[in-house]
């Protein structure tokens, strides 16, 4: 080895390389773990074939297949931004992995863009395997749609990462793995996001729209369906993800 | 030993650390540390030695920049951490008391990944040959031992080649051979010219590591010094005698202090063992010794040792536990 006194002086590794690095080793983490596969891609499957062999959406457009497919893509966007994200960052605060980390050329900033990007690869992951699993089922998607629902994707994607970040920096890592699921669960099965407000009780139908997972949905659905772009539920995952993120860096505690 | 710090790699001067507010203080602030100033230097080890919360930790994390400080100035290479960016980071290493090491990662994709993150890191298989991470390298974290996990997390701190090493209790955990294994490799790596800034609790470390000491408690300097002007204070140390302590195990009872003149200690620790400290000479030994053949003893055990840097903490900061 040369000397510390005789080598050249250190430099760190790009911005670009350092920030696509962390995203894929995250990713790889994140797609290494079983748990976190069934979240991922497991659970939206069956919820996918579930809502195509029963009456739920029936009325609501010209097929049930299309239109449990755009709040399944919605709830993978939740899965691995929400819950999958949360757990992992829950995790890593407790083991100091996150300290560690900042101490390294990749710091703070370079940490939140590797998530950000991990969770980004993965979502892209479960849109290629849902959409061939909904495809082969016989989804017809509206042209028109993809591109702001992949827009919206990105967007739920980004709010979801704020408030699993922020979840995960301010409580126990066993809180934010009880908090996330249990939040996943609810807002799956009664936020909007796979079933349509209007399938809803009637007190759940006023909150729905104004929740993260209820817009994301909607405007999904709006999306593939129609081909339309739905503003008021873009606004609100809009403020959802400022009201969440600049919470995250207020609150965050990296130790 | 005097000073001359011409570019330290590490100064820092009147660290002040509050953190808080804490509901077991009625929502108030807490000190941590209250005036901390110390300097390392390049091809150095400098070593923070003091009991368990007097505040090493916390003024390493703010020399590190992931602390703020209240108060005070540190430059770490010539630059304020706390708005450092990556090409500070880059020549900077560090090993956390807890490792910070994801308990699935396996060692040696761990290694690479960070490794990425340098324009120049050390070449991958010579550090895992010299920790011994080969023997490990695709083992999950979380089933290494305390041992190999300290090794893991100094190749983590290493890996970039920093020019300044912080080490946050590094002998935690290991094994007498691992310890024996990074002792060399600090070593190596201070003759090598890198700055070397390591807490301990442990005084036999620092004593075999440290080329300068500072004391912290309370968070707060309380003495500072290579680990030879440490061990020379105390009063007769300070007439230019060094202080010794002879230990030795005999019958119970005998009257020490008629025999031996009083300017040494004397004590009976429990019944039979024998503690002499002070400036002992030859007159001190050779007094006993005549004593004992008048009495017709012979002592169990005897041995003569130099004053170690555990007395000279003890004298400084107490014996009480806090």
């Amino acid at each position: 080895m040369s000397t510390a006194a005789t080598r050249e002086t250190q430099q760190p590794a790009s911005l670009l390389r350092r920030v696509l690095l962390q995203g894929k080793y995250e990713a790889l983490t994140m797609l290494r773990n079983g748990e976190q596969l069934i979240l991922a891609v497991v659970l939206p499957l069956l919820a996918l074939v579930g809502l195509t062999v029963t009456p739920f959406l029936d009325g609501m457009g010209s097929s049930r297949i299309n239109v449990a497919v755009p709040g399944i893509l919605a709830l993978c966007a939740m899965s691995t931004a929400f819950t999958g994200q949360g757990i992992a960052t829950g995790f890593d605060r407790r083991y100091g992995v996150l300290r560690f980390l900042s101490t390294t050329p990749l710091g703070r900033g370079g940490l939140i863009a590797g998530k950000v990007l991990s969770v980004l690869a993965v979502l892209c992951l479960q849109v290629v395997v849902v959409g061939l699993v909904a495809l082969a089922l016989g989804w017809q998607p509206t042209a028109a749609g993809w591109l702001p629902g992949l827009a919206l994707l990105a967007l739920g994607a980004a709010a979801f990462t704020a408030l699993g970040l922020l979840v995960a920096g301010t409580v126990r890592p066993e809180a934010t793995l009880a908090i996330t699921n249990l939040l996943w669960i609810l807002l799956g099965a009664l936020g909007g996001i796979v079933i349509p407000a209007e399938r809803l009780p009637a007190a759940a139908q006023a909150i729905v729209h104004f929740l993260p997972s209820g817009a994301l949905g909607e405007s999904m659905r709006a999306a593939f369906l129609d081909g339309a772009v739905n503003g008021g539920a873009t606004l609100i995952l809009l403020l959802w993800t400022v009201i969440a993120g600049a919470a995250a860096i207020r609150w965050f505690k990296w130790n | 030993m005097v000073r001359f710090p011409q570019s330290p790699v590490l100064s820092i001067h009147g660290l002040i650390k509050d953190v808080g507010p804490l509901s077991s203080l009625d929502g108030k602030m807490l000190r941590v540390v209250s005036g901390v100033s110390l300097i390392a230097e390049r091809g150095q080890v400098t070593a923070l030695l003091g009991a368990n919360g007097a505040g090493k930790t916390t003024t390493l994390e703010c020399a590190q920049g992931l602390q703020k400080r209240n108060d005070g100035s540190i430059s770490l290479l010539g630059q304020d951490p706390a708005a450092a960016g990556a090409d500070l980071r880059s020549r900077v290493g560090v090993m956390l008391q807890d490792g910070g090491l994801p308990p699935s990662a396996r060692p040696l994709p761990l290694l690479r990944h960070i490794a990425g993150l340098y324009a120049h890191p050390w070449p991958m298989e010579d550090l895992v040959g010299r920790l011994g991470i080969d023997t490990f390298s695709r083992t999950s974290v979380r089933r290494l031992s305390g041992g190999q996990k300290q090794r893991l997390a100094l190749a983590a701190a290493l890996i970039g080649r920093p020019e300044v090493l912080f080490l946050d209790e590094p002998s935690a955990g290991l094994d007498p051979q691992s310890r024996q294994l990074v002792f060399d490799l600090i070593a190596e790596l201070r003759d090598s010219g890198m700055g070397i800034i390591l807490t301990t609790h442990l005084m036999d470390d620092a004593q075999r590591l440290a080329d300068y000491v500072y004391i912290i408690d309370g968070g707060r300097n309380v003495a500072e010094g290579t680990v030879q002007e440490l061990l020379q204070r105390s009063p007769a140390a300070a007439q230019g005698e060094h202080v010794r302590t002879l230990v030795f195990e005999a019958p119970a009872g005998l009257d020490l202090a008629a025999v031996l003149p009083d300017d040494v200690d004397v004590s009976e620790s429990r019944a039979g063992s024998y503690t002499v400290t002070g400036a002992l000479t030859p007159r001190h030994l050779s007094a006993l010794a005549q004593w004992w053949e008048a009495k017709g003893v012979m002592p169990a055990s005897l041995s003569l040792q130099a004053r170690s840097l555990e007395d000279v903490f003890l004298d400084i900061s107490g014996k009480d536990i806090r």
